[in-house]
Parts: C-alpha cells; sequence; structure tokens
C-alpha cells in the first residue's frame, strides 16, 4: 500500500496554476526525489502535501487517510515531518533548544534529551549542541533542519533543497546520511543537484509546468527525452 | 437635508484627514498613531496666527492656512528623519514610536497652549437661507424659513476639500512625484534598485500626510474649536474610513469619509454618541478581523 | 549553583527583599511600592503575551478593566464580599480575554495591534455609556468597611502592602514556572519563527490563545487587586493610555525577562513621580520614554543585562 497519495491535485493562485491534477504515489520506505526547472511547482506540491498551502482541488492520502482538510500540526503528529527550503531554525534559540522543540511533539518526555543528542550526533553538530542557532554557519544550519526532522522520527520525512549551500563534504555527509535512513523512514527530496539525486535515489518523479512529466527509476529518468527537453527549455543547464 | 449639509462638511474634512493617514501607510507601511496630533497642531497654529495677525480676520486665516499645514509638515519630515528612519520603518516599532510622538505634542500643547478650547473667527461667516419647497394654496410655493440655514463658510469648506482631494489625485495620477510615490508603494526594494531616494519620497509622504490633516484642521477649526485633546476622535475616524475604505486605497479612502461623514449625523439621531462610538469602533476591529482588504479594497494588512 | 538554582534563588530573593522592606520604608515610598507591585503585576501578564510571545496588544486596559470592574461592581452593586467579588473579576477577565483571543488572532502584525485597540476603545466607551453603574470617568469609591477580606483589613497600609506582595509573588513565580515549561518554551519559539513552530506539528493558534488568556486573567487580577486595595474603580483605567502603560514598563524593564516588568514599573513609576514637581503632563515623559526606548534600548533594562553578563536570566 503506498504511504502518500494525492489525485488530482491542483493549486491555482488567481489566473496562475501553480500545480495541475498530479496523481502522486510513494510507497512505504523508498528514498523518491522530486525535480523539476524552476517554477515547476515543486515547493507548491509539497506545500499541499505537508499542510501549508490549501490545494485548490483534489485529495490527498496519508497512510489509508484521507488528509486533505487535515491543518499542518496534525499531519506532522501523523507522522510527516517537513524541512524547509530556506533555512527556517529559531535565531535566538540554543541548537539544543531548536531540537527539542521538534522532539516534544513526537518523543515521550523522558526521552527528549537522549533523542535530541543523537539527533544532532547523526547530522554531525554534536559539539555545536549549546551554541546559539543563528550563530551557526549556513551550512550547519540546513543541518539543524535535518536534525529537526529526523528526531520527530517520521515516517515520512520531507527535505526541501536540502544540500542547497552544502560545501561538499557536507554533501557527502547528507548523502550517506540519507542512505542509512533508506527502508526504515520513506523520504521525499526536493533537489537540484543532480549528483545527489542520481546517487541516493530510488525512484524520480519530474514536474514541469504543475504538471507531471515523468517518473521512473533515475536511469530512465537520465534516458528521457522529454525531461531533456524541459530541462534544456526551461533554461535550466545546471540539471 | 441640513443634516446632509452638515454631514458634507464633516466629510469633507474627513476626507482630508484621512487621505493624510492613507497615503502615509498605502505608501509607507507606517501606522500613523500620531495623525490626530498633527491634525491638532494645525488647529492651535491657527488659533496662534490669527490672534497675533491684526486685522480683517480673512487674512490671518489665509495666512494660517499655508502656514500651519508647512510647519505642521517640516514638524513631521523631522519626526520621520529623526525617528521612523531610524527604525527603518518596521511597521511594530514605529506605531509604538508614534504613540509616544502622540503624547510629546499633545502634552506639549497643553503645558504651552494649555486646557482651554478657544474660538477662532471664520474669514466670512455669511448666513445663507436655504429655499424650502412647499405644496400650499398657491400651487407650489418657496419659502426661506428659519433654521434652514447654512453659511457660506460651510460651503467654502466643502469646495476647498474638493478642490484639495483632485489635486492629490492629479499629483498622484499625472505627475512625477506621484509616480515616484506609486512606484515606491508597489516595491520598496525594486524603487530602490532603480535610483529612487526611497527615504527621500518617505520623508516627503509623511510630511504630506501630516500637512493633510493640519490643512483639515485649519479648515474647521473656525467651525470647530481649538483644543488639546480635539486630535482623538479625528483619529478614530480616520482609522474607520482608512479600513473601511481598504488600507492605502485612496478612492476607497474618499467613498469611505464621503460614507461615514453624511452617515455621521444620522447615526447620532437614533444613538447616543457613546453608542454610536462603540458601534463605531466594534466594526473597525470586525471589518479587521472579518474583511481585512477593507470593505472596497483588495488589499490586506 | 546549578543553573535552575541560581535562577528561583534570584527571585525568591527578590520577594524576600520586597517582604522585608515594608518594615523599613518610611510611609510614603511604603504606599507607593505597594501600588508598583500591583502595577509590576499587569505588566508580569502583559510580558507573556509581549515579551514571550511576541503579540503587541494595544489593549490590556481591557482585561485590567474588567477585573476592576468585575470586582467593584460585584461589590458595589450585587453585594459580594471581597473573596467572591476577586473570583468573579479575575473570571471576568479569563472570558474577556478567550474573547477577544478568538477574534484578535485571526489577525496578526499591525492588524492584531489595532484590532486590539478597537475592542479595547468599545469596552472603556462601554464603561462610560453605563455610567448610572460605573460612574463613568468619575468613578466610584469603595468604602473601607466593604474591603475587609478573611477579618484582615486591606484598607490599612501594612495589610495592603502584604496583599499586593502576595499578589506580586505569585504572578512573578507563575510567569517563571510557565516559560520554563515546554508550553512557555513554545510561546518563546513562536515569538522566533511561528510558521516554524507550526511545521514542527504545533497548533499554533491554540498556543497563542492560552497565552492570551493566561495574559489576560493575570492583567485583571491586578485590575481587581487595584480596585480592591486602593479602593476606586474608575475609566480611566479602561483608557488607551492605561494599555499604554504595561507595555511601557514591559519596553523599559526588558521584554521577554522576568525581572523586567517589575523593573520598568519600578523605575518609570519613579520617573513620574519625580517630574510631577515639574509638571502636571506626566505622560509627556512616557511618551520621550516610549521614543527613546524604541530608538535606542529596544531590549529593556533587563535584556541588556542578559545581553552583555547575566546570559542565564530567564
Amino acid at each position: 500500500m503506498s504511504l502518500l497519495r494525492t489525485r488530482g491535485l491542483s493549486r491555482h493562485f488567481g489566473g496562475l496554476i501553480a500545480v495541475e491534477g498530479v496523481d502522486f504515489d510513494l510507497e512505504e520506505g523508498e528514498v523518491r526525489a522530486l525535480i523539476g526547472p524552476n517554477g515547476a511547482g515543486k515547493s507548491t506540491l509539497v506545500g499541499m502535501i505537508s499542510g501549508r498551502i490549501p490545494p485548490s482541488r483534489g485529495t490527498i492520502e496519508f497512510d489509508g487517510v484521507e488528509i486533505t482538510s487535515w491543518p499542518a500540526h496534525k499531519r506532522i503528529m501523523a507522522g510527516m515531518s517537513y524541512t524547509f527550503q530556506i533555512t527556517s531554525v529559531f535565531p535566538g534559540l540554543p541548537v539544543r533548544e531548536n531540537v527539542a522543540l521538534a522532539a516534544r511533539r513526537r518523543v515521550p518526555q523522558g526521552e527528549v534529551t537522549q533523542a535530541v543528542e543523537a539527533a544532532l550526533a547523526r547530522v554531525g553538530l554534536g559539539e555545536r549542541i549549546d551554541q546559539e542557532a543563528g550563530d551557526l554557519s549556513y551550512g550547519h544550519q540546513r543541518l539543524l533542519e535535518i536534525a529537526m526532522g529526523l528526531v520527530q522520527r517520521p515516517r515520512l520525512l520531507i527535505l526541501d533543497e536540502p544540500t542547497q549551500g552544502l560545501a561538499e563534504g557536507e554533501v557527502a555527509q547528507f548523502k550517506a546520511l540519507i542512505r542509512d535512513l533508506a527502508g526504515a523512514t520513506t523520504i521525499l527530496l526536493i533537489e537540484h543537484n543532480m549528483q545527489v539525486v542520481m546517487e541516493v535515489a530510488d525512484r524520480v518523479s519530474v514536474l514541469n509546468f504543475g504538471e507531471m512529466l515523468a517518473q521512473g527509476t533515475p536511469e530512465e529518468i537520465r534516458a528521457n527525452a522529454e525531461v531533456q527537453a524541459a530541462y534544456l527549455g526551461g533554461g535550466d543547464a545546471a540539471a | 437635508m441640513l443634516a446632509t449639509l452638515e454631514g458634507s462638511v464633516t466629510a469633507a474634512v474627513l476626507a482630508l484627514t484621512a487621505v493624510g493617514l492613507s497615503l502615509v501607510f498605502g505608501v509607507m507601511r507606517v501606522v500613523n498613531i500620531a495623525h490626530g496630533e498633527f491634525f491638532m497642531l494645525g488647529a492651535v497654529i491657527a488659533y496662534v496666527l490669527t490672534r497675533a495677525i491684526s486685522g480683517h480676520p480673512a487674512v490671518g486665516f489665509a495666512v494660517a492656512l499655508v502656514v500651519a499645514p508647512v510647519l505642521v509638515g517640516v514638524l513631521a519630515v523631522v519626526a520621520d528623519m529623526t525617528i521612523l528612519k531610524r527604525l527603518d520603518y518596521d511597521p511594530e516599532r514605529t506605531i509604538v514610536a508614534t504613540i509616544g510622538l502622540l503624547y510629546i505634542i499633545q502634552q506639549l500643547t497643553l503645558m504651552s497652549y494649555g486646557p482651554d478650547a478657544r474660538p477662532v473667527e471664520a474669514p466670512f461667516n455669511t448666513r445663507l437661507a436655504l429655499p424650502w419647497f412647499e405644496w400650499g394654496e398657491n400651487g407650489l410655493a418657496m419659502y426661506w424659513p428659519w433654521g434652514l440655514s447654512t453659511t457660506s463658510y460651510k460651503l467654502a469648506v466643502i469646495g476647498a476639500a474638493v478642490v484639495l482631494l483632485c489635486g492629490i489625485w492629479a499629483m498622484m495620477a499625472r505627475t512625477r512625484i506621484g509616480l515616484v510615490m506609486r512606484a515606491t508603494q508597489a516595491d520598496r526594494d525594486m524603487a530602490q534598485a532603480f535610483g529612487i531616494p526611497v527615504e527621500k519620497v518617505y520623508a516627503m509622504v509623511f510630511g504630506i500626510g501630516a500637512g493633510l490633516a493640519a490643512m483639515a484642521a485649519v479648515l474647521i477649526v473656525p467651525i470647530q474649536q481649538a483644543h488639546y485633546l480635539m486630535g482623538a476622535d479625528p483619529l478614530l475616524l480616520s482609522f474607520i474610513v482608512v479600513i473601511i475604505g481598504g488600507l492605502g486605497s485612496l478612492p476607497g479612502t474618499v467613498v469611505a469619509a464621503i460614507l461615514i461623514g453624511l452617515s455621521d449625523g444620522i447615526i447620532s439621531v437614533f444613538f447616543s454618541p457613546t453608542l454610536a462610538k462603540i458601534l463605531a469602533t466594534l466594526l473597525v476591529g470586525l471589518v479587521l478581523v472579518f474583511r481585512p482588504q477593507g470593505l472596497f479594497g483588495t488589499r490586506g494588512v | 549553583m546549578s543553573g535552575a538554582g541560581r535562577i528561583w534563588g534570584l527571585h525568591l530573593g527578590l520577594i524576600a527583599v520586597l517582604f522585608a522592606l515594608q518594615f523599613l520604608l518610611p510611609a510614603y515610598h511604603h504606599g507607593n511600592l505597594a501600588r508598583i507591585m500591583v502595577l509590576a503585576s499587569y505588566a508580569v501578564g502583559y510580558n507573556i503575551l509581549f515579551g514571550y510571545t511576541g503579540l503587541l496588544s494595544l489593549g490590556h486596559a481591557l482585561f485590567f478593566a474588567a477585573g476592576m470592574y468585575g470586582m467593584g461592581l460585584g461589590i458595589q452593586h450585587g453585594g459580594l464580599s471581597p473573596a467572591p467579588a476577586l473570583v468573579l473579576g479575575i473570571g471576568a477577565g479569563a472570558v474577556v480575554s478567550l474573547a477577544l483571543g478568538l477574534l484578535a488572532l485571526r489577525t496578526s502584525g499591525v492588524a492584531f495591534m489595532i484590532v486590539t485597540l478597537m475592542f479595547a476603545q468599545a469596552g472603556y466607551l462601554t464603561i462610560l455609556y453605563f455610567g448610572e453603574y460605573t460612574r463613568g470617568d468619575e468613578g466610584f469609591v469603595i468604602q473601607s468597611a466593604q474591603r475587609v477580606l478573611w477579618g484582615i483589613d486591606l484598607s490599612e497600609p501594612s495589610n495592603r502592602y502584604f496583599a499586593a506582595l502576595v499578589l506580586f509573588a505569585a504572578c512573578l513565580l507563575l510567569s517563571l514556572w510557565l516559560i520554563r515549561r515546554p508550553f512557555g518554551r513554545t510561546l518563546i519559539a513562536i515569538r522566533e519563527n511561528e510558521e516554524r513552530v507550526r511545521m514542527l506539528g504545533y497548533d499554533t493558534q491554540a498556543h497563542k490563545l492560552g497565552a492570551m488568556v493566561i495574559s489576560g486573567t493575570i492583567s485583571a487580577a491586578a485590575g481587581a487587586f487595584y480596585g480592591l486595595l486602593f479602593g476606586y474603580a474608575g475609566a480611566s483605567f479602561g483608557a488607551v493610555p492605561h494599555s499604554i502603560l504595561p507595555l511601557l514598563y514591559v519596553l523599559l524593564g526588558g521584554a521577554g525577562t522576568i525581572l523586567g516588568p517589575f523593573m520598568g514599573a519600578l523605575f518609570m513609576f519613579y520617573l513620574i513621580d519625580l517630574s510631577s514637581g515639574v509638571t502636571t503632563a506626566h505622560m509627556l515623559i512616557a511618551g520621550v520614554a516610549l521614543v527613546l526606548l524604541t530608538l535606542f534600548a529596544p531590549q529593556g533594562i533587563m535584556g541588556e543585562l542578559r545581553r552583555r553578563a547575566f546570559g542565564w536570566l530567564p
């Protein structure tokens, strides 16, 4: 059974069509990359899945339950976790408290401290636990975001461009982390870095002009002429 | 009929005051709580000037009509450059600062001008009787009844307000200054990138907004009186008008001012003034909660 | 000393000092300090919403007045004794803050400020409108005979001081306890970045409503005690300047610090007290202070202390 299922999911902003009629299925335990040129509607799509943006039409099911009208916080409690594209940590609070805020929602009271330390160690921020989050470098703030997602022990972890702005070593560390999580956690990854996509994703979905253009294994997508055309036509040669 | 005329005077003055507030909010995104005090200052300066200048009252009044708005405008520009600019026009902090400004202006006026309400003589004040038609014994007859009369001055206030509002509209729509203001309103960063001196535009807008309030006060002061607490009602009414008209929308503001001004007299006939004010404040609160784009506007806060 | 021990020690120490001061102070300052402690309790309530949750209300006089009039009218027209009258006042504050919260929290930022201002103004006008019962601006006096709580005459200065201290200590310790708990920590996070808190799985709307009700109820308790201890209820306690007052105290003392409200109330009270020899226009001092604080010291006294030297201050 699919962990996540959308049918006919659409979002219009005024006259602008951001996402149109997307049917999207995510199997339990897979690592799925969502790619597409800039403005293809990737962030809008995951925004609707996570509850940040209400859809104009269509339905969303999570774990067999329809959640289309659920508020975001209820979806998180049901086992989703979402990390922001633009780092969105609490700059005035210590790193420990940032992760603890995420943990308190999903981890029993007595285990919070331990879970926080474990999550931070896993992304390599163990030594910075008592620093203020605002003092971290940009790359470290991104890793902190991921730790905030991990500590919630989500069934579905949504990562919105997690490697943007990371140094090469940090990207390698991130790839290792995803491989480590794969199988236990279902991961939906919006990613621009195609090398990361090819290495970590089980399957890839391509969004173009708000519609699902193609889905398949990384190899299939790489060979797909339509996808190549979309990227070249979209002017995003970096892909 | 008479209530409508009195209402038109209220509407005219209110429209000027509210357009000042709306302009400041529209372009600068600043909610100026001290707006009513700029209004009050206009009236007080008019009193001082008409007292100081001897001769026909019209001379002093004419001077006041020019000098008071300019003085108040300059004061506002100074306040903008010394306070608001340093806060980087942060919406919440500027509100707190303008509350401070409100008390500073109000209390300094109390200390220098005193707690009394003082009248200003109108420059001209001919009583104009209005005709009334009635179906009498000899067919349609025209009356000149007592009580149904207005003064030439009140008509002049309405006329002046219409001229000023047309002037503002022409400035916004037809001149380069208006274009620059609209560009700044639409996108501050983009305007800055195109070489528009945003900070100067802001200072100017804040000055013009305050000047409009002062101008409205000079116009109304021969009908009301100058008092250090007189800023509260225009502030509240302007808020109502600006919020109902849609924040930052000038046409909406004028339409709402006319509606509120005309209905003001009518509402107080049915309710006590206090109850009318309670309803008005509740209305503003509820409009902001349930229709933040205003009853006419399209944009939210 | 451990972190928690140091924090509790400091605040219990302040309460002990205030307790001792009542035996040392001359009558004039003794009376002032009782008043300051009640006003500081009002500011403690305000600080929970403004300082810790980041919601700037311009309408807290509504809650203060709800407490004051709930208590005062209960005694004056309901024939209640002080204890149930206090409960009535505090309950009125809870209900009013819940109602205003449900409405005003649909907005945010500048709109929230204006909405709270407008509803508080409507409340003030309502007090004037029912002048028959409230006696409007003039207000009404609560006789000493009606101010005897459990056999303690609250119009007697040392009893009054002690009652004010009990109120202040309760509010201070409650706010300290609150912000050290997960609920309070979430409020701080909402202040820092509300959208992120929502996406961590918190119902931020419910948290903000909770903060509003706690804040409003504490403010109402301060209003009810103020009326009872000083024997007077008047419409000016519901007017706009009385909503600005706690904002001023909290900004001066330090928003989002536990001791800030008390420090702000203490300094501002004596600043105005000293200036009253020079001018009767005492709101001028408030205006100047507001502008200067926003410009030069947005952190306030305790905020600066925390930033410069004592990072552990809650």
